[in-house]
């Protein structure tokens, strides 16, 4: 059976593994997604990583996505333990991890069938099978790889075992240390990419290590491809443009770090949490490499206090955590915004309440970042939706912090957090960097709250300014930062406080329509949904249906122009990660129905009928989700 | 953060202070508390140091004892209560040139904020800490606190406090990296303001807990204490605390303590009867966090830029072709 009608067979037959006879055809495809999944401790991450770099320096389109047991020794071959990479190849840029699985390779049956039950893999995905487990002493695990295989071959799995652990064992001793590279060999060759990137790759992966593990592993690669070639009668082409410019290609949370050293912070303080802390594990490396200093603070609230303690000094410092140690910053998030000091906060989010689902994704905290903390306390919450992004916001978020002595809250997630995304490679700016504080002596009379009337921006002195000597409080107090209890003095401060908001939302701009201007259907989206959005959106408008989307970057204040823009559309609503309750339930009406955090905030703020509809699956939305609820919104009228 | 060096040159000449140069809003304590000696022997510490206020710092949490910035004319943080350790390690971090100061209550420090003591003890972080102990909540209107002696009447305890106290000396001296730790009291004036001096002296977490009154919800708790002088243990030693003929004829009970023997310092620090005043640990050779961290360095935005550039470098795929950048083939 040649590719191409394999391709179009609902097939539902095992695929005979066997010398390929004659010239394959090779298929041309615009995207296609790519799993690659282990045990624990077997490279898949690295196999699927390296996969990217080398599609990216082809000049294809690529995200690529961890794939994490919650577990940190998950036991071998078991179903939750799963770890690997999902890699979205594309001949454009990819924006999103796409769909359910085209191809997967499997180290063993029992992770792979973890994939499966997480709806992972299309319904014809082929599946790449090792199939040492076929003939293992232990008659269990023999008989769990047949009765797995068989039904996987039965469910229309296009299922091709191969001997992974016997061919590499041909080169070195331990073949559960090289079967990724051999996994990569054969990826390469399955998607037509160039085997000298392959060996690239690996000289720059392995390349702190000696010669002799750059060698052996370039040989695995090599063997793969050499296999793949001679015994799978398929492959495909993701035809690209070579790319001309360069380009950095690395995940959310390594952008955060090389954003907070680019904006030439020189403390962030954290607490270990997931999914941040690879953040700070990051910059830990970096950071004091260029005189900067994490401080791993004894609990989160310590981390907060300590870089509030370390901003009122002198610079902006930047706070690092996930949902419950936001949570647990609150109190010291209200005394930042209380006194004025600048502050960045990045909250990775992740599945919640409480401990929730730690390795997973949701959107769940905007609510919280917005309001929390007691009494009246206006915060900037701001939400990257791309890698890029990710970068950049923090260099942004710690001017406005310094700009308006407020504290910025930047929300990303478990998705942004490990996912990669090749951008072009930032062009340096001594604007992004932080100057040295201006500690030149005040001039007498000054106040420490001179609050501007109109926009309610105060200067700020800090210490080893000579005539600034003040003391700041969290109680309320008067523009001399003396504790003050006259009812005046109280709606003066948080007016003050208040009005920074304002004055911010009049400097930002409105962000631009995906798709046309008007339209029957507006899709508002935040953070890391956006290339789902926009892919299902495009997709739509490709099939003549009118329907646009807005991706909302400031979430707190909202930029302006946003209400005019959803006027010029028929319907609008949110897509989000985070719960509402389906309107469909028996007990649900208008008048009890819980909206997506950002449907509410635009219905409340701009009294438009914004629908929503959201997923709490720990998992991206898909754009196919996304396509789906579309259609039928559409269809509703 | 950087100063300009001949800026500090010029200020070494012409600065001197008065009593007056550190003295801020007027201290709204209740007459007879024992935060205004400590408040005093503050201000004379600051006066003979000639310290420059706007290098000084003084950070708090919540309680009456926190309100003490406020009543200095220096730089002052009141924050939120049981963070000031925190937030005094931050401004340490990212100022090694200020001189930091912490006032923090039984309640503070002992209770809400105990996680951030224990730690604080551990980084040995170059500050002054007071804790002002009236073993009592005095702000909300007394409730126990942790340092309260069993069966201490409280609106919380209506029929007496059911644990024993909290033994704060013994805490500290029971965290590795312990650097300094001295008990002082309110009402014995010259030795609160030695003490207070040695601590500031001292490089690293200098720990001193003043024993102060409350004359408001606990007011005869130290009454036996101030009849009686022979309840009160005077250490003094040629390394340690001083004591002067004056404090002598009163104070008799005193015993010589070499502020380096560890186990020593131990044993008095459980000892509440006689109260022992004095230095009761100093090691000087304890590293400060900051210093471990090389805290305060001058980062130019040549050297950012340097630091940026070299990471990205090594995640930039080029879009050269393969053989510029290749391994020879395998």
């Amino acid at each position: 059976m040649n590719a191409n009608a394999m391709l179009k067979s609902g097939v539902d037959t095992a695929r005979k593994v066997g010398p390929a006879s004659g010239e394959k055809p090779v298929v041309t495809l615009t995207q296609h997604v790519v799993e690659i999944i282990s045990d624990s401790g077997e490279g898949a991450q690295k196999c699927g990583q390296s996969l990217g770099a080398i599609a990216a320096r082809m000049g294809n389109g690529v995200w690529t996505e961890e794939i994490i047991p919650a577990e940190i020794r998950p036991p071998a071959r078991s179903v939750a333990g799963g770890s690997g990479n999902r890699i979205r190849l594309g001949s454009r840029r990819v924006t999103n991890a796409g769909n359910e699985a085209d191809l997967v390779i499997a180290f063993n049956e029992q992770v792979l069938l973890g994939r499966v039950r997480d709806g992972a893999l299309k319904s014809d995905c082929i599946i790449l099978l090792e199939n040492m487990w076929r003939d293992d002493r232990d008659p269990k695990i023999a008989a769990a790889y047949v009765e797995t295989y068989d039904r996987l071959v039965t469910a229309g799995y296009r299922v091709y075992e191969i001997p992974m652990e016997r061919e590499c064992l041909k080169i070195v001793s331990d073949a559960r240390r090289g079967k990724n590279m051999f996994a990569l060999g054969a990826l390469c060759k399955l998607y037509s990419l160039d085997l000298q990137l392959g060996r690239d790759q690996i000289a720059l992966a392995f390349g702190k290590k000696d010669a002799k593990v750059v060698k052996s592993n370039v040989s695995l690669l090599e063997a793969g491809y050499a296999w793949a070639g001679e015994n799978l009668d398929f492959a495909f082409r993701i035809p690209a443009d070579r790319a001309t410019e360069p380009q950095v290609v690395i995940n959310g949370n390594t952008a955060l770090a090389l954003g907070v050293l680019a904006s030439g912070m020189d403390v962030c303080a954290m607490y270990p949490i997931t999914p941040a802390t690879s953040v700070s594990h990051y910059l830990s490396d970096v950071f004091e490499k260029v005189g900067g200093v994490v401080h791993q603070a004894e609990d989160e609230i310590a981390a907060c206090s300590f870089a509030i303690g370390a901003s009122y000094a002198g610079k902006c410092t930047v706070t690092v955590t996930s949902g419950p140690g936001y949570s647990l910053k609150q109190e010291a998030i209200g005394l930042a915004v209380m006194c004025e000091i600048p502050l960045v906060v990045i909250n990775v989010q992740r599945g919640g309440p409480s401990t929730g689902q730690p390795t997973k994704v949701e959107q769940g905290d905007l609510f919280a970042a917005m309001f929390g903390s007691h009494g009246d306390a206006p915060k900037v919450v701001m939400a990257p939706s791309t890698i890029e992004d990710c970068f950049y916001s923090v260099i942004t978020a710690r001017k406005i912090a310094e700009t308006f002595n407020m504290v910025v809250v930047i929300l990303t997630d478990a998705t942004l957090a490990s996912s990669q995304q090749p951008f072009p490679r930032p062009q340096f700016s001594e604007a992004w960097v932080a100057a040295p504080f201006d500690q030149s002596e005040v001039p007498e009379g000054s106040k420490p709250y001179d609050w501007n009337p109109d926009t309610g921006l105060a200067r700020r002195f800090i210490p080893g300014q000579p005539g600034g000597m003040h003391t700041l409080t969290g109680l309320a107090h008067d523009t001399m930062s003396h504790v003050a209890y006259d009812p005046e003095i109280n709606q003066q401060g948080i007016r003050a406080r208040s009005l920074k908001l304002a004055a911010l939302q009049k400097s930002l701009k409105t962000p631009p329509v995906f798709g046309g201007e008007s339209g029957d259907m507006l899709v508002i989206g935040w953070g890391s949904t956006k290339g789902a959005i926009e892919e299902a959106v495009e997709g739509l408008r490709a099939e003549g249906h009118k329907v646009s989307s807005l991706h909302l970057t400031f979430l707190q204040p909202m930029a302006p122009g946003i209400k005019e823009i959803m006027q010029r559309f028929g319907k609008v609503m949110t897509i989000e990660n985070n719960w509402s309750d389906n309107p469909d339930e028996k007990i649900i009406d208008e008048t009890n129905r819980r909206y997506s955090a950002a449907a509410m905030l635009l219905r409340a703020r701009y009294l438009v009928d914004v629908d929503c509809w959201s997923e709490v699956r720990g998992q991206p939305i898909k754009p196919g989700a996304i396509r789906r609820v579309l259609l039928q919104k559409l269809q509703q009228g | 953060m950087t100063i300009a060096a001949t800026e500090c040159l010029l200020r070494m000449y012409e600065e001197h202070h008065d009593l007056e140069d550190y003295q801020g809003g007027v201290p709204r304590w209740c007459t007879g508390c024992g935060d205004n000696a400590i408040l005093a022997a503050v201000q004379r510490l600051c006066r003979d140091e000639d310290l420059r206020p706007e290098k000084t710092v003084f950070v708090s949490g919540i309680g009456c004892s926190s309100r003490f910035p406020h009543y200095m004319k220096t730089y002052g943080f009141h924050s939120i209560h049981g963070r000031a350790l925190p937030i005094a390690e931050g401004v340490k971090m990212a100022r090694p040139d200020l001189d930091v100061f912490v006032n923090t209550g039984d309640g503070d420090c002992c209770s809400i904020g105990a996680a951030h003591w224990i730690h604080a003890i551990r980084y040995n972080m170059n500050m002054t800490v007071m804790l002002h102990d009236n073993q009592i909540y005095g702000l909300t209107k007394m409730q126990a606190s942790p340092t309260s002696p069993r069966g201490t009447k409280s609106n919380t305890t209506p029929r007496g406090s059911y644990l024993e106290a909290l033994q704060p000396l013994a805490v500290t001296l029971g965290v590795q990296n312990v650097s300094f730790v001295a008990q002082a009291v309110d009402w014995i004036p010259e030795v609160l303001y030695d003490i207070l001096s040695a601590a500031h002296h001292h490089k690293g977490f200098s720990f001193v807990r003043i024993i102060q009154r409350c004359p408001e919800w606990l007011p005869k708790l130290f009454d036996p204490f101030l009849h009686d002088p022979q309840k009160v243990l005077l250490l003094g030693h040629e390394r340690g605390l001083h004591i002067s003929p004056a404090v002598s004829k009163v104070y008799k009970n005193q015993e010589q303590h070499d502020p380096s023997n560890l186990n020593r310092a131990r044993e008095i620090a459980s000892i509440a009867d006689p109260i022992p005043v004095g230095i009761l640990y100093r090691n000087p050779d304890v590293p400060c966090y900051e210093d471990l961290r090389n805290s305060g360095q001058t980062r130019s935005t040549a050297m950012i830029k340097a630091g940026l550039e070299a990471e990205f470098d090594k995640f930039t795929v080029w879009p050269q072709e393969p053989s510029e950048r290749a391994l020879p083939a395998a």
